[in-house]
């Protein structure tokens, strides 16, 4: 079976593109981008502001169990048709990397069906792949920390 | 938080990369894999139960011995570094539809 999402990234690019079908009719999928407390739940960060509006801003925040904020972005809603597109920057604070400028592209597939093309462009295709990467990088960090936690618990 | 069992949480083990490496020469019974090592049987069958849940490693059965090859498709996934990148917007996404499938408008 094919995967749902795909990722198509080109060799020395600045870009990316991410695909996925949704089996949810245009404007549930869209409202799931631009209701606040929607957003909290899918993206399992904290909304601190979201203005679905041109030149509007936006701002979310994670934090740990004991409130240590973990995760802080932020950026600009360029334009924004309801049921159509979302042109906004995304901003991680606290790192290294620039701001990246997203194209989202929400289609009617069916009554029932939608899809969305995310086009996110990166300052430069060596950042792009860093980012790329960063799950990869976490993945592994995260068993090396388990099997540090294990490790320690044994002395 | 669950912990779930991925291809990457395996090969962060260097005694699981070992057992990968053995058995990538040829397929094995526990018993061997376990003689080329200094822990004891039940570590090795553990790590070994680790790469079978994370599919890295397949078994047959050859009268009463298990055999353990490697699963050149998963391997393939840790080549490639964007699968990670894909499965966690895949999972974002899931939850997105699975949310607003149970979405009632409000009144």
């Amino acid at each position: 079976m094919e995967p749902k999402t795909k990722i198509h990234a080109e060799n020395g690019k600045q870009d990316l593109v991410i695909t996925r079908e949704f089996d949810l009719p245009l404007e549930l999928l869209f409202k799931a981008y631009v209701e606040a407390e929607i957003v909290e739940q899918w993206m399992g960060t904290k909304v601190l502001k979201l203005e679905n509006v041109k030149h509007g801003g936006w701002q979310f925040e994670t934090t740990d169990p004991k409130g240590n904020v973990v995760f802080q972005a932020n950026g600009v809603i360029h334009e924004i048709i309801e049921n159509e597109k979302i042109t906004r920057t995304f901003e991680m604070e606290n790192t290294p990397f620039p701001a990246q400028l997203e194209f989202l592209e929400f289609t009617k597939v069916s009554d029932e069906t939608s899809a969305l093309t995310m086009q996110i462009v990166y300052k430069s295709p060596e950042l792009r792949d860093q980012m790329l990467k960063l799950p990869f990088a976490q993945g592994i960090n995260m068993a090396h920390n388990r099997l540090q936690d294990f490790v320690n618990k044994l002395k | 938080m669950e912990i779930r069992r991925d291809v990457f949480q395996a090969i962060a083990d260097p005694t699981r990369r070992a057992i990968l490496s053995l058995v990538a020469l040829q397929a094995m019974t526990p018993g061997t894999i376990a003689e080329n090592f200094s822990s004891s049987r039940q570590t090795i069958s553990k790590h070994i139960q680790i790469l079978s849940e994370c599919e890295l490693l397949h078994q047959t059965q050859n009268g009463r011995e298990i055999y353990y090859h490697l699963n050149p498709e998963k391997i393939k996934e840790i080549d490639n570094f964007i699968e990670p990148f894909r499965k966690m917007w895949d999972e974002k996404f899931n939850k997105l539809e699975a949310i607003m499938k149970n979405y009632q408008p409000k009144k």
